[in-house]
């Protein structure tokens, strides 16, 4: 055996000096991991004005989603917005109307809370088969942060909600400040529940493409209700039944007739690695199966994985035991001898939700539904180590 | 709802109350707690302020402003605002959304969803206009502008005739083909109730074959994540669900109002091209968002819905193999017109009177200093 000479020789690290402080006075990634970024897939859309991206969840680890590669999803453009110049209205059937600053806001009592926040057309472009080559492409139209902010139901409390009477069948409107007005609707009982009016995550400011400086967190429900730039909320005695919640974000199915307010996300996991992005490159022996799990509904409770297509499943161990409503890590450190697999996950929440296969949503959905495609996913990990989105009998 | 708006803006002008001091609100039901104590955060909601952000139209027409426009006006407004990535015919123009045709689709392999054979409501075509159109100009338009291209959006569908005029009046007459098309999220009742039950561990199935893969296709983007691997389009006839999860909305004209005499006129400066001055540059890329939703310069630039800008002075005007330009623009092509510094000015300040009848839905830049901006990107950039 021959020496190693990162080991025998002196190396110029061990050496010479490395950067001073303040090099970089807000870090970025070392330059070696400059792989590790948002991608798009141009075809998608028409402009990266009105698109979306994915984050790289191939390469992550843990649970909680860095920022600067966190998916961005922008109806017309992510709008520079200062603190100084924003605003939120609560306005409709309220008490007394109000007018936030920025500054109001930070005065509320907050809270903290992780949440995975999920496009409705994550994993949408496979309804007809496997079509994109990488975790990436197929799932990474998620994050999952920490979040500070204030409960909604605290501000509105703060209007006072004596003026809309009953609350059962009441809705509440919300919307952003860029061009596309993204406005949903959210029934009352959601908006008094978990809504967080958020405006740090992951302990620093969002970012401008996640709505900087305040966002809405809906948690467990669909991506596009997540409004960015948030900048009224208005309590109304019936839903809007905005362009984004009637044109788009429907699932139409087989028959034709499409469903509407189909809001939570239900369970739903996928292997990370080894994925198409994720080769294995070590060789046969120990290897750890690796991968993230979700529910709309609330914790996960166990995840199962197979590496035979789902002839047989043994359950993998949990990084931790899950939030609620946020991305669980799932391990299953095994052996690989240089056999094919064909790896699937299958996540379990704790209303006792089994995530479906593609056959089961195709049976009652048909293939054009677009959105809440939760489906297992299945890789074909191959001899060399390489790993292909395929679909199985 | 117009009641609660008057009723809070006189309470705030009156007392100038804050929430605080506001009546404290008290349980309505058990789960709604009392805001007993209130914060006092935040200041009363003026009622100009609420007109100007409470723009949102209900199925039943409320929050509608008056107002009427016709479909003969409405195709007008449509050629000048929409068009340009809608179709003059509102039949989509590349991946821009179709608006029009695409009846009983919807439970075929690839529905076309469209205002005409989806959409269920009339109001939230009103409103989605009315907010967020024209692409890059939202909340431009007068709501007689919206009436008028509603109304031309339900004739392009068929769903009208051409003398057919839109209002505030006859607009909670009008009933949308699909509007009894969608029920309410059942998956409790179709999915969860089968879906949760404990899952199969072993010998779950007889055999396992591949029926499918992603390879073959080869539409996945590169790990550079510049998305050359396919020109695959949503309509094209593969079996894959092409999806658009992210299906786009429409870029329309800038400023489609006013066309202002140019009588500060171009006072074409020549820049001397060796020294382009960069925060001139830098604020000409401001200026170049207004034309990013359709033009693309640099490197890899693209015809989209207007024609790659790299190398376009010197350019003929009209030049560019393949892209569809407008009689205007093939006049002056044979004409032998070339792209100079005087020509961009005079285009970009006044582009329907410097090529009439062109396509480009831009109603101008009108400051100099934007113009001489442009243009030093441009030369910058490759253009």
């Amino acid at each position: 055996n021959t020496p190693d000479p990162l080991i025998t020789e002196l190396q110029d690290w061990a050496s010479g000096t490395g950067d001073g402080v303040d090099a970089t006075p807000y870090g970025l990634p070392i330059e070696y991991e400059s792989d590790v970024i948002r991608r798009n897939v141009e075809w998608l859309t028409a402009d990266t004005i009105s698109s979306i991206n994915f984050t790289p969840i191939h390469a992550l680890d843990g649970t909680i989603t860095p920022q600067g590669c966190a998916f961005e999803r922008h109806h017309s453009g992510a709008i520079e917005l200062r603190k100084d110049d924003y605003r939120l209205m609560i306005n409709g059937l309220v008490d007394q109307p109000l007018v936030f600053s920025y500054a109001d806001l930070e005065r509320f009592p907050r809270e903290n809370h992780v949440y995975f926040c999920e496009c409705a057309a994550n994993t949408g472009m496979e309804w007809a088969g496997a079509q994109l080559n990488g975790a990436q492409f197929t799932h990474g139209m998620i994050h999952n942060m920490e979040y500070s902010g204030v409960p909604l139901r605290t501000l509105l409390e703060e209007a006072g909600l004596d003026t809309a009477g009953d609350l059962a069948g009441k809705w509440v409107y919300v919307e952003g400040a860029d061009a596309s007005s993204n406005g949903r609707s959210i029934p009352m009982e959601k908006a008094l529940d978990d809504c967080l009016v958020a405006f740090k995550a992951n302990g620093e400011a969002l970012r401008k493409e996640h709505g900087y400086p305040v966002r809405l967190v809906v948690p467990g429900w669909e991506g596009n209700m997540w409004v960015k730039w948030l900048r009224r909320i208005e309590v109304m005695d019936g839903p809007v039944e905005s362009r984004e919640e009637t044109s788009k974000y429907t699932d139409t199915l087989a028959d034709g007739t499409s469903r509407k307010w189909t809001w939570v996300m239900d369970a739903k996991s996928v292997i990370t690695s080894p994925s198409p992005q994720s080769p294995i490159t070590h060789g046969t022996g120990p290897v750890v199966i690796s991968g993230l799990a979700w529910s709309g509904h609330g914790k996960i409770t166990r995840v199962d994985v197979s590496r035979d297509g789902g002839m047989t499943w043994e359950t993998a161990r949990l990084g931790k035991q899950g939030d609620s409503k946020a991305l669980t890590r799932f391990y299953l450190d095994t052996e690989w001898n240089g056999e094919d697999w064909l790896l699937q996950s299958r996540a379990i929440d704790e209303t006792g939700y089994v995530q479906p296969t593609k056959a089961q949503l195709r049976e009652v959905r048909g293939e054009n539904s677009i959105y809440h495609n939760n489906c297992i996913q299945t890789w074909h990990l191959k001899a060399n180590g390489e790993a292909e989105n395929v679909e199985v009998s | 709802r117009m009641v609660t708006f008057a009723t809070a803006a006189t309470e705030a002008e009156e007392t100038d109350t804050t929430a605080a001091e506001a009546t404290p609100a008290t349980p309505q039901t058990e789960t709604v707690a009392a805001n007993t104590s209130g914060f006092g955060l935040g200041r009363p909601a003026l009622a100009e302020e609420i007109a100007a952000w409470d723009l949102d139209v209900s199925p039943d027409g409320t929050g509608l402003p008056e107002g009427r426009g016709d479909v003969f006006t409405g195709e007008e407004v449509f050629a000048e605002n929409c068009a340009i990535c809608h179709g003059d015919f509102a039949e989509g123009v590349d991946n821009w959304p179709v608006l029009a045709g695409g009846f009983d689709t919807l439970a075929d392999k690839d529905p076309v969803k469209t205002v005409g054979s989806y959409w269920p409501y009339l109001s939230t075509v009103w409103d989605y206009v009315n907010r967020s159109m024209p692409f890059g100009a939202a909340q431009t338009l007068e709501p007689d502008d919206v009436y008028a291209i509603v109304a031309y959006i339900l004739y392009s569908n068929d769903l009208v005739d051409d003398d057919f005029e839109l209002s505030h009046e006859n607009f909670a007459e009008f009933e949308m083909p699909n509007a009894g098309g969608f029920v309410v999220d059942d998956r409790p009742e179709t999915e969860y109730v089968n879906w949760r039950s404990e899952p199969c561990m072993t010998d779950c199935k007889q055999s396992v074959e591949i029926t499918m893969r992603a390879t073959v296709l080869d539409v996945t983007p590169d790990e550079e994540g510049s998305g050359e691997a396919s020109s695959m389009s949503h309509d094209s006839g593969t079996q894959m669900a092409a999806a658009t999860p992210a299906a786009t909305e429409v870029p329309a004209a800038e400023e489609p109002t006013a066309e202002e005499p140019a009588e500060d006129a171009p006072a074409v400066q020549v820049a001397a091209a060796a020294a382009i001055d960069r925060e001139l540059v830098k604020s000409g890329e401001k200026v170049f968002k207004k034309c990013k939703a359709c033009h693309q310069i640099g490197e890899g630039a693209q015809n989209k819905t207007g024609p790659q800008l790299n190398d376009v002075f010197g350019r003929t005007i009209g030049g560019i193999d393949g892209f569809k330009y407008s009689k205007g623009f093939k006049a002056a092509a044979d004409e032998g017109r070339v792209w100079d510094e005087a020509a961009m000015y005079e285009f970009l300040s006044k582009p329907k009177s410097f090529i009439k009848g062109t396509k480009m839905s831009f109603s101008g830049l009108k400051k100099d200093s934007d113009l001489e901006a442009i243009t030093a990107f441009l030369k910058a950039n490759g253009g």
